[in-house]
């Protein structure tokens, strides 16, 4: 067996050449492998050692076991923030995906100016969130009879008209490069059989723009999930009630939760918990989007 | 012919009927897009009216009362007790550098994965697919102590920072590019006397430019916006970046000078929008090329 295998030369070629590579590991990978131990691997895995003490810095730590998720779970605000972010992620997800789909659809039937279009819906998406937030605050805050840090529905709706303006001109690329993948004789023939424009759109593109619709769903749920800085910027939790910010989500929970000393090693096992969820999340998507692809 | 016949009678053509549903459509998305663009419309002509009329009447032009010329941008640019420009002036830097050292080292770092492709390189390549998913809220205390500890935390050396933490995204999207492109060219390039360096330099790197463009313009995008990770790493008596900048502002003053802060965001807004008007298709290819990333 093994003397019939013998390699040939290119074979050996491309493996001297790998060899070759090889000894410069330290030129090619060192550097990059370094930052990235500097910058996450070692602040990860020091992360999860510390969710499982208490400690103030990371100095003075004291073996704590699960007390800290524990903890974590019996705290009322971080109860309160899962359910409030996960209400924002929902409805955001809705009104971000319809709105970007139609604007998609609509700016797909060859009408004048769509290149325009496009370029102006994609802008709000370059402005990072703290900017973005205050200009949303301050338009917001003038037109409401009192503002969005007093009253929590206002916040919560202010915030959802933020995500809205920030993230639709994203998913409108996608869709609209979904929309583009439509085969045109799968219309055509929608056409010849006297489908009208609703029964087209339902049963011959949709189910061809799936994959699109998976990954937006996706990313606006994830985004909404992960979202900080516009929350920071609009309410910053406020208003509290019974010690409970009204209009707090995970990230901002876990980032007040770290600013008190005593508090850093449930902050820290509430940041677990949140990086467990976030990466559930982001599996299913993988599943999902994997099904899609064997399906095609 | 008899179909035709009966589709004109009486109802317009359907091409005429198109013409004039696609006038509406037009017609429609010029005004949403008008819409759309508000928010940075207001904030433009805000940035010249006088601080008062910017909270009373946020939606009024400026008129003779409140128009007070470029006073706004010139204050902003010393208001408060730190200079804007500093922090504009470490932005652009901490961008522009960050972003560079990212494209160089993850570049290099890729090729490497996926050339060598031993053990050690793929555990390396499926830590970085790993790292993309966790949010940044897992890391941040410890990687702000780390950073602190090892003393990169210095605007001079955060690009360091930036590349450990945004080393997973870039690396998976190269290792993407670098498995497409057939390896027939490197070996050639190797037997005619190439050392690996030269080899990557010569052939490779320039046979990435569309994903070295995708990659660079979502690093700069997400460094320039950037808030919490300066905010941690950085000591903010000495550094601040734009948007703690703008943060600082409105955080630490009882009473916000609305007319500077105004137009602080215009001068924040400034470069992104050139940046975006100068190359829009790469930016809106690159941002979507980020976003299959999972």
């Amino acid at each position: 067996m093994k003397k019939n295998k013998r390699p040939d030369a290119a074979a050996i070629t491309s493996s001297l050449i790998r060899k070759s590579i090889q000894r410069r590991f330290a030129i090619f990978l060192l550097p990059t492998f370094v930052c990235f131990c500097i910058g996450f691997l070692w602040p990860f895995i020091q992360g999860i050692y510390l969710s499982l003490h208490s400690f103030t810095t990371t100095s003075d730590t004291a073996w704590a076991g699960f007390d800290n998720y524990v903890k974590a779970f019996n705290d009322a605000g971080f109860r309160q923030a899962f359910f409030y972010t996960a209400l924002v992620a929902v409805v955001s997800l809705v009104l971000i995906n319809v709105l970007a789909f139609f604007v998609a659809f609509a700016l797909t039937r060859s009408i004048r100016g769509s290149n325009l279009f496009r370029g102006v819906f994609f802008v709000p998406n370059l402005i990072g969130g703290i900017v973005l937030g205050y200009i949303w605050k301050t338009i917001i805050d003038s037109v409401l009879p009192v503002s969005m840090s007093i009253q929590a529905n206002y916040g919560f709706w202010g915030l959802i008209v933020v995500l809205c303006w920030q993230q639709v001109g994203y998913m409108m690329i996608i869709y609209i490069a979904g929309l583009q993948a439509v085969p045109e004789d799968m219309l055509e023939a929608a056409r010849i059989d006297g489908a009208n424009g609703p029964r087209t759109l339902w049963h011959i593109i949709l189910p061809n723009v799936m994959p699109s619709i998976t990954i937006c769903t996706f990313l606006s749920l994830t985004n909404g999930f992960k979202l900080y800085d516009q929350n920071m910027v609009l309410t910053n939790g406020a208003p509290v009630r019974r010690g409970i910010g009204q209009t707090e989500m995970l990230a901002l929970n876990i980032a007040k939760t770290f600013s008190t000393a005593n508090q850093r090693g449930v902050a820290q096992a509430k940041a677990v918990l949140f990086f467990i969820l976030v990466t559930a999340l982001a599996l299913i998507q993988l599943r999902a989007t994997r099904r899609k692809e064997v399906q095609q | 012919m008899t179909q035709q016949a009966l589709k004109t009678k009486g109802s317009p053509t359907p091409r005429e009927k198109q013409t004039s549903g696609k006038i509406i459509l037009t017609v429609l998305f010029a005004i949403i897009s008008l819409i759309w663009m508000m928010p940075i419309i207001i904030v433009l002509y805000n940035s010249f009216k006088e601080n008062g009329f910017v909270n009373s009447e946020v939606f009024a032009l400026p008129n003779k009362e409140s128009y007070v010329g470029f006073s706004n941008y010139i204050n902003g640019m010393t208001f408060g007790n730190y200079p804007f420009y500093y922090s504009a002036g470490y932005s652009v830097y901490i961008t522009i550098v960050s972003t560079a050292l990212i494209l160089f080292c993850t570049s290099m770092a890729a090729w490497y994965i996926s050339r060598v492709n031993d053990l050690f390189s793929r555990v390396v390549y499926y830590l970085c697919v790993f790292s993309m998913v966790v949010p940044f809220q897992m890391v941040m205390f410890t990687l702000a102590n780390t950073a602190r500890e090892v003393h990169l935390d210095t605007p001079w050396t955060i690009p360091v920072i930036y590349l450990g933490f945004g080393a997973g995204l870039a690396v998976f999207m190269f290792v993407g590019f670098v498995k497409s492109i057939p390896i027939d060219i490197e070996e050639a390039a190797a037997i005619d006397g190439c050392t690996p360096i030269r080899t990557f330099f010569s052939v490779v790197f320039p046979m990435m430019k569309p994903t070295l463009i995708s990659v660079g313009v979502l690093e700069i995008m997400w460094v320039w916006n950037d808030y919490l990770l300066p905010y941690l790493v950085l000591d903010q008596t000495k550094y601040k970046t734009i948007p703690i900048h703008i943060q600082y502002l409105q955080g630490s003053y009882g009473r916000v000078d609305l007319g500077a802060t105004m137009a602080l965001i215009m001068l924040s807004l400034l470069p992104i929008i050139i940046f975006y008007l100068a190359c829009q298709k790469h930016i809106i290819k690159g941002v979507a090329a980020g976003a299959v990333k999972g």
